[in-house]
């Protein structure tokens, strides 16, 4: 069967993952070193791995680069 | 604190300097915190959800409470970003908090209706293929019965079956994201290594990157 569907990455978590609080807590400076393409996930692996499995915190980091990245009119 | 740049450094001097400086940098981040308000509500809902007074009283809300905030806590930051990214991410929070709330005005189901035949259309699992997955579904069904406890049980099915957005449910539960992030986590790691023992779920993981 099909090893790896949305069910099946659903249930894998990882221990490495940080949780929100400390994601949220650690946003900004890890939204920087991604928009400068600074090796994000190497300095934050943890935040990395979060924002992968987390869908609110995910969708605040899409909000938060955006906000950096787009500019002001 | 890190050596800030200067221009953060500068909005820090003057949110925290005479009366007339920090009124006239309000004024500044305030302008700055709705236009970033404005387009973050534009870009998470469809403008079929929210009518444009709507979206406009959700940013200035949004920006007046992240004003709140950032007032509140320059002290706290550490130069680790740029203050302008700093400040953004409490509006970032704000409006994030105010669309949860919106959730509830019109939810589609309630969040305790436990319908398991929706199950298969959240994960996206092809009706045609359900001989493949049948089994699974169904020990996962059992499994969430046997081994999560009464608040797994409410959040697993809230989240997953009933698909109410996660910062939606901390409102109705009156928790917080972290709390509710961590259960669903516990209530995951828990299914898998009850559906590994089935036999139904490799002990190896799917995809490893
Ligand atoms: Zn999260």
């Amino acid at each position: 069967m099909n090893r790896d569907t949305a069910l099946h990455r659903f249930l894998e978590t990882d221990p490495k993952d940080v949780g929100c609080e400390q994601a949220l807590e650690f946003l900004h400076a890890y939204v920087e070193l991604v928009a400068s393409d600074a090796a994000a996930q190497e300095h934050y692996p943890g935040i990395a791995v979060h924002l992968k499995a987390c869908g609110p915190c995910s969708e605040d980091f899409d909000g938060l680069l955006a906000a950096i990245t787009d500019p002001a009119p | 604190m890190e050596l800030l740049d200067p221009d953060s450094a500068e909005w820090v001097r003057s949110l925290e300097g005479t009366e007339v400086a920090r009124e006239a940098a309000k004024v500044r981040l305030h302008a700055m915190l709705l236009r970033i308000a404005r387009s973050e509500v534009r870009r998470r809902t469809q403008p079929s959800q929210i009518s444009g007074p709507e979206l406009d009283d959700v940013a200035h809300q949004a920006a007046a409470d992240a004003m709140v905030a950032i007032i509140a806590k320059v002290r706290q930051f550490r130069g680790d970003s740029r203050f302008t990214t700093w400040a953004y991410k409490f509006v970032i929070f704000e409006v994030s908090t105010k669309i949860g709330r919106h959730f509830w005005r019109n939810p589609t189901v309630p969040m305790d209706a436990e319908d398991w035949s929706r199950l298969p259309d959240r994960f996206g699992l092809d009706p045609a293929c359900e001989l493949e997955w049948r089994a699974l579904v169904e020990e996962l069904h059992r499994a969430v019965d046997e081994v999560l406890t009464d608040r797994q049980r409410q959040i697993f099915v809230a989240i997953v079956l009933n698909a109410v957005p996660l910062d939606a449910l901390v409102l109705e539960l009156g928790s917080n994201r972290n709390a509710i992030y961590k259960t669903l986590f516990d209530a995951r790691r828990k299914l898998r290594i009850a559906l590994v023992a089935k036999g139904v779920v490799d002990t190896e993981s799917s995809e490893r990157s």
